[in-house]
């Protein structure tokens, strides 16, 4: 079996090579889901700041949904969006399968009720504390969840990362609607699995190494943003 | 404040979407081959595409499953081509009206691969049902794809042949992983069971510990491999010029050519026999 530091410096190789393939795979890994989380959070913010903010009929069923969806297992959402997408699909005539565009697509299904559902939760806390100055000041609908979802925006970032978390691990959405075409949808999470199916597992692991890193390095950019946004706010 | 804030991100995301865009547009001049596990992990198309390409300006783009979702994701028009290694199944699909017609490539073939302890004691025998029958009679475990590929097709055959009713004993020492040949192979050396396994994609493999070969060389250990165009009548849209470059290219003295140069470790992994 290979040693810990044999994997560990192979990682370390592989980045410093800074080998075309594996620029090309990171860059992809990162343009699809930095995308779908981008997307899911258009979608994801403003739902869960409605969900979390406002009574209406029905809210403990979208509630409980979103919280029921976060745990969609990836390889449902890849068949759902293969069979969407599949030339003798409803939208086949679009030509988007196997392509990047599919995979963004599976993975904001994925991430969506992952944002949306946090959201709902952080806003419903702080919609505890605004709720009688909205209403003496009778603020509307829409400036009350921009209100909401500006105040919380350090706690949304955890949120997204959340999200982000999500979408850069999973492997079974994209292998399926992407098909891990050379050059063209191969990311690190279908890169680890074919070179583990292939035996090369010292490769994989030292490939998930290179994954990790770039989810620490993400996460870093995100947390020293949001501590020089605070400081900048409390100056 | 917050509607600059958001204004931001969607501008945001309209241009991570818009640098994915121009990667699924591209250009038109690429097909779509549907194909198996065992072509892709062996290697071989790493080998002979590039080839391909320099000769027509033709990209392929392969997706690498098992023979049997290959055949079903061609039957749903996701691919121009077919190029997989189970001929009933092969045959029926052309039978279906998806593919225009059958043709061989190439061949090589299946082998058993075992543990040094070799607890059924079959190492060296030719005789593939003899020595599953062998092996049942050890109840020694076995590794299957259990997926419906073309390897799982053929083993089905040969534990039919062998008359033993493998399926009953699963999840005893019949263990199906229902997973591609890489980690089925994976699996089956970490637990010590026998594995059936094309020689290409063994020969290739990394992990393969101390095990060896125990069965080979038996004729009906024999592995076809076929090539389709799907048919343009099925599925309108497929690209069935680009596609039959393919095919024409494949089958003609240039593609066999570089089928039979492809080796690893000084070995042929594939057998060319278009026209055969």
């Amino acid at each position: 079996m290979e040693s810990f530091w044999g994997i560990l410096s192979e990682a370390f190789t592989l980045v410093l090579s800074w080998d075309p393939d594996l620029v090309e795979i990171v860059g992809l890994s990162l343009r699809v889901t930095l995308t779908a989380v981008g997307i899911a959070c258009l979608i994801g913010l403003p739902l869960g700041a409605v969900v979390g903010a406002f009574r209406f009929p029905g809210r403990g069923a979208v509630a409980l949904m979103l919280n029921a969806l976060m745990g969609l297992p990836p390889v449902v959402v890849g068949l759902m969006v293969y069979l969407m997408l599949s030339a003798s699909g409803p939208l086949g005539v679009l030509g988007l399968l196997y392509t990047p565009t599919a995979m963004i697509i599976a993975q904001t299904i994925l991430v969506t009720p992952i944002i949306a559902a946090l959201t709902k939760q952080v806003v419903e806390d702080l919609y505890a504390e605004y709720a009688d100055q909205f209403a003496s000041l009778g603020v509307g609908l829409a400036d009350r969840v921009g209100a909401l979802l500006w105040d919380a925006r350090y706690s949304l970032l955890t949120v997204a990362l959340a999200g982000f978390g999500r979408a850069v691990a999973e492997v079974g959405a994209v292998m399926i609607v992407g098909g891990n075409i050379n050059h063209v949808t191969r990311v690190m999470t279908t890169t680890i699995a074919l070179e583990t199916s292939k035996g090369n597992l010292q490769l994989a692991l030292a490939l998930g190494v290179v994954l990790l890193t770039l989810a620490v390095l993400v996460n870093g950019a995100v947390m020293a943003l949001r501590a020089s946004a605070v400081r900048s706010a409390y100056a | 404040m917050y509607r600059r804030a958001f204004t931001g991100a969607a501008a945001a995301v309209a241009l991570s979407v818009g640098l994915a865009g121009p990667l699924a547009a591209d250009d038109d001049r690429f097909i779509t081959v549907q194909s198996t596990t065992s072509t892709q992990n062996s290697g071989l198309f790493d080998h002979i595409l590039p080839i391909f390409q320099d000769a027509t300006g033709i990209e392929v783009r392969v997706v690498a499953v098992g023979t049997g979702q290959a055949i079903r994701n061609a039957g749903n028009g996701d691919g121009d081509v077919l190029f997989v290694h189970s001929t009933p199944a092969e045959e029926a699909f052309v039978a279906e009206g998806n593919g225009v017609s059958r043709a061989d490539v190439m061949y090589n073939d299946f082998v058993i691969v075992g543990p040094p302890s070799d607890p059924a004691d079959v190492a060296g025998m030719e005789d593939v049902t003899a020595a599953l029958t062998k092996i049942a009679a050890a109840e020694a475990p076995f590794a299957s794809r259990g997926d419906d590929s073309g390897t799982h097709k053929a083993e089905m055959r040969l534990w039919a042949a062998a008359g033993v009713d493998a399926a009953a004993a699963s999840g005893e020492w019949y263990r199906e992983t229902g997973s591609g040949m890489g980690a089925t192979l994976n699996t089956g050396t970490g637990m010590g069971a026998y594995v059936m396994t094309d020689r290409a994609t063994w020969i290739a493999f990394g992990n393969k510990g101390d095990y060896g070969i125990v069965v080979e060389g038996d004729p009906r250990l024999f592995n076809q491999y076929g090539i389709i165009l799907v048919s343009p009548d099925a599925h309108p849209h497929i690209k069935a010029d680009l596609g039959q470059q393919f095919v024409d290219w494949i089958l003609s003295a240039d593609g066999q050519a570089a089928i039979a140069a492809y080796e690893v470790d000084g070995q042929q992994l594939f057998f060319p026999n278009a026209g055969g």
